[in-house]
This record gives C-alpha cells, structure tokens and sequence, in this order.
C-alpha cells in the first residue's frame, strides 16, 4: 500500500511533523495487561480526583453544577436525536430542524433579543465571534471589554484578534461596573463587551453603556455565562445589548469534565446577514404546509468561502437539544423558580462565610456567584478547603495570575443543588482553614 | 445611451451626463437563480474598474459584481431591499444595482456592445 502511494516507508507520512517533537521509542505502558486489571488501575487513578459529584461543590466561574433530570438525557439518547447529523437535507430533517428552531425561539426570548442561531460550540467562542461581528457591521477594529469579562472569555477573544489588525482595550477586573468604561468608548470603538452577571458576581444595567455606545456609532455586546441568571434579571435586550451571547451549560447540559457546551447567539434583526453560524428558518413546503429549512446559507463557509462571516460549519446540537428540553420542562415559571432557589442559596451561602473574621463580601451585587476577600491568599485557602472535602471555589489569582491584588479573592458559586449540609460544611472547613 | 457588458455579465448604461447604470445582465440573473438579497456600496464610494462594487447572493450562491468602470457612486437602487426579486424579473431594468459618475468614459471602449455580448453568451 505504501508503494502505491509512492512513498517508501510509513515515516515518511509524518514528514511535516518537526523532529524535536516526535516520541521515540515505544510507549512507556505494559505490552499487556488483562481487562480486569486495566479496570482497577484506572478506577484507583480516577479515584485520586475529588469529583463535583461527591463532595459539597462551590465552583463556578464559566461552568455551573446544577441538576439535570433524567428524564432530559433519556430523550436525547433516543437514536434519532443521538445520531442524526447535520441537516442540510431538509427533506430528511424536519425532526432536527424544528427543534433547532424551537431552540433559537427561546434563546431569543430569554435574552430579550430578535433573532438568534442554532448556536455555537461554547459562551466562549461565541463572545469572540461577537466581536468580529461588530468589526463587520461597523466598519471598526477597536474592541473594548470591560473588567468584568472572564479572563478565558478575553483570551478567546485575544485569539480571535492576534493574526489581524484588530485592537483590544482590555479593562482591568472590575468588581462593579466602573463609570470609567464608558469613558473609554470613542468613534474608532467598534463594540463594547461586558459580562453581566460578571464574573465576581457583580450586576449590570446595560442601559447607559448601550446608549453611550450608540451615540459613537459602536455596539454592546452582552455576555451571559450563567444563563439560569435570566431566570431573575431584566435580559440584556430589553437594556439595548445589540447582540447577547451565552453559555447554555447550566440547563441540560451538566460539567462534563469542562465540554461539549453550548454558546447561544442573539442579535439585532438588521445585523443577521453579519450573524455567524448556522439560522434555521421557517417556511411553507410545495403542498403549503409549514417547514423548517437552514437559511441565509450565503453567510456560510461554504457558499462564501473566504469572505464568510465565520469558518464555524457546525453547531451543538444535541446540547442545543437537552438545553431545549430542560428549558420546556421548566417553563418560564419554573425557570423564575429555579433562579430564585439559586439565589437564595448564594444570598445565604454570602451571609455566613463572611461572618468569619477577616472574610470580606466584595461583589456589590450578584446572582448564584459571588466574590469573597480572604485574610489568606485564597489559592492556599481553596486548597485547604479541597484537603477538608469542600470544593469551595475559584481563587481569584487562577483566573488572573499577573494580578497580585487579586491574590486574597475566591469566586465562589451556589446553586440549587446545595443544601444546608453543603453550606454547614463549608462553614466549618473554613473556620479551620482560617484559624 | 450607450450599453456595453462585461464578460462577467455586468451591464452599464450611461447616459448623456456621463452617469452610468450598472447591474447584471439578464442571463446572470437565469443563472443566479432567485435572488435574495444584493449587498450594495454606500453612496459616495469611489470606486475603480474592476474593483467589487456589490455582491449578489442567490438561494446557492453568493457572487462578486465588479465595477465596469470607475467612478463615485451617486446613487443605490433602495428598492432592491425590500424587493430582490425585481433583479429575477427585470434584470436590466428596474433591478438595476447603483449610478455612477464616471471619472472615465474610454473605459468603456474595451467592453462588449449588445450584439457582441449576445454572441458571447451563445458561446457559453
């Protein structure tokens, strides 16, 4: 087989691959071991981890531990939804097509927006997507994203911008909206970015920085990446937000270990031609009746090519479809109830971790997640926490490693899932790490 | 007015003011299929020969148009917003894409007149 593609040995099909990374020699495993020796080697390796799903869990900063019922993974492991593709045939997909639909109908109705996608890989990607959305409508380079944007957000969008000539003024982390930020926006401002709830916990009316980025001719981009929190605050729409992105992670989806998640993608009806990503729209078949079928396919790679308004070919689908499910199983009403609980937890959660000498409330609002000051540095004191068995959050200095004034902050989370032994716990695991 | 086309199957016609009506002849719009939208330049542009002055996008396909001739564009066909379907209908009439003031009539000397056009296409 190697002669009849012309080459003479099967190294030589790693050609491109430079030679100071390439193993040598053979793999440092056992030649053979039984199954059931493999078994108790990687089950001893993985019980080495303290697991969200065992201990009393606090994490969040991007991704949140909330409760999944069964009764959603059951649906989507139905081989239909499970293995079916991409529907460029709409012929074949009407199943797949409407429930993307059903999913950007939501999606634009939880974020107060007029149109949105069938989305996108994460809240991430979908924030850096945002941002060359807005150099395309405006004409503009200069991105500017507030201090309360999750550091991993701001590095995507770094990503994004590093191999064009595109600008970011990126403020320093906020723990509540500095008057300053608008400050920053003038007529080379292409969009302003904030994150709202931020990710030190903080709320944000979007109104006046929407109305002072308009009047310079730049967009607001909202960015939401704990979506329960719309459950309970006014959607970034209804402030002026000209397109909202977010991660859908917390309604059906659960941690896995860091992904597959799901970004959402709203925006303005006039700016949809510059909207990234897969649309699935609505319309009437031969015989009159009502179908679904992906539109607007001209914005698309495949179609565009180079001038596309992304490289992006796919979507989350079937995270896009437990996020859907769970959605419905709520209701409006149920998700106000769920987003009350979360709140609730996090307000008492607050109240006693700060009643600790030395602990300090630092987010002057927030939702599920919230920013404590410790008399510790708190990357000591998150690991002492884990040594206790609590999972108590996210040192601050993790996210922001060339901050040293961030060294004594944790972001630390709570959410439904956390009951009065969760809360005991971390009280009386802190009193001794603080002691 | 004169009318001259383009191998792209553009079309211009100028009249006696030297401002020039640039759209796509009626066998790109066969070709195109329904046409959904046309992105136009904003009033104002410079453009030169042979720079892209507007793209059109069907139901499969998105396709460069190339400025004919150079100019400043005068004035956009508004109604191609709410009406794409008038390039499908009446390509070389009321779909017309944008006006423009010619810096340079002699540029139109090297394009094709109808007669030579139609021959063109025959050739396809």
């Amino acid at each position: 087989m190697l002669s009849t593609i012309g080459v003479d040995n099967i190294d030589d099909l790693f050609a491109d691959i430079p030679e100071d990374v390439r193993f040598k020699g053979p793999l440092p495993l056992p030649r053979h071991v039984g199954e059931l020796e493999v078994e108790r080697i990687l089950s001893q390796m993985a019980d080495k981890n303290v697991s969200a799903s065992t201990v009393p869990f606090f994490i969040g900063a991007g991704a949140y531990k909330h409760h999944v019922p069964a009764s959603i993974d059951h649906l989507i492991q139905r081989s239909e939804f499970l293995t079916s593709y991409t529907p460029y045939q709409p012929e074949i997909s009407q199943g797949t097509l409407q429930y993307l639909f059903e999913f950007q109908s939501q999606v634009a109705l939880l974020t107060g927006m007029e149109v949105a996608n069938a989305s996108m890989y994460d809240g991430s990607t979908a924030c850096g997507e945002a941002v060359l959305m807005a150099h395309r409508v405006t004409k503009r380079k200069k991105a500017i994203l507030s201090g309360t944007l999750h550091a991993q957000y701001r590095a995507v969008v770094k990503n994004l911008s590093e191999f064009s000539a595109h600008e970011i003024d990126a403020l320093a982390p906020a723990f509540g909206e500095k008057a300053d930020l608008i400050e920053h926006i003038d007529d080379q401002t292409s969009c302003v970015v904030v994150q709202t709830p931020g990710v030190y916990g903080n709320l944000t009316n979007l109104t006046a920085i929407a109305e002072a980025a308009h009047a310079k001719g730049a967009l607001l981009i909202a960015v939401v990446p704990e979506i329960v929190s719309l459950g309970a605050v006014t959607p970034p729409g209804a402030m002026g937000a000209d397109i909202v992105v977010a991660e859908g992670q917390s309604l059906g989806v659960g941690l896995n270990f860091g992904g597959p998640y799901v970004g959402l993608f709203a925006c303005k009806q006039k700016y949809i031609r510059q909207m990234p990503g897969r649309i699935c729209g609505e319309t009437i078949d031969a015989d009159g009746k009502r179908g679904y079928v992906l539109t607007l396919s001209a914005r698309e790679q495949h179609i565009r090519r180079e001038k596309a308004t992304s490289n992006i070919c796919t979507n989350s689908g079937l995270c896009a479809l437990a996020f859907s499910i769970h959605l419905t199983l709520l209701g409006e009403k149920g998700l106000r109830q769920l987003a009350a609980i979360n709140h609730a937890n996090a307000v008492k959660l607050a109240d006693m971790l700060s009643e600790n000498p030395g602990v300090e409330l630092l987010s002057e609002t927030f939702f599920n997640e919230f920013t404590l000051k410790t008399p510790k540095p708190g990357i000591e004191v998150i690991d002492q926490l884990a040594k206790r068995g609590v999972l108590g959050g996210v040192p601050a200095q993790r996210l922001e490693p060339d901050r040293p004034e961030l060294a004594n902050a944790i972001i630390v989370a709570s959410t439904e899932v956390n009951t009065d032994l969760d809360r005991a716990a971390y009280v009386k695991a802190l009193k001794e790490v603080l002691s | 007015m004169t009318t001259r086309f383009t191998n792209e199957h553009e079309y211009i016609t100028v009249d006696d003011k030297g401002i020039a009506t640039i759209g796509i002849s009626n066998y790109a719009q066969e070709q195109l299929g329904d046409v959904v939208f046309v992105d136009l330049p904003e009033v104002g542009k410079d453009i030169s020969k042979g720079d892209e002055a507007a793209v059109v996008e069907s139901v499969k396909a998105a396709s460069e148009i190339y400025a004919p001739a150079s100019g400043e564009v005068v004035e956009i066909n508004e109604a191609l917003e709410g009406n794409p379907e008038s390039v499908n209908a009446d390509a070389q009439g009321d779909g017309w894409f944008l006006k423009l003031k010619l810096s340079d009539a002699a540029e139109l000397d090297d394009l094709m007149d109808e007669a030579a056009y139609q021959e063109y296409v025959k050739g396809l």
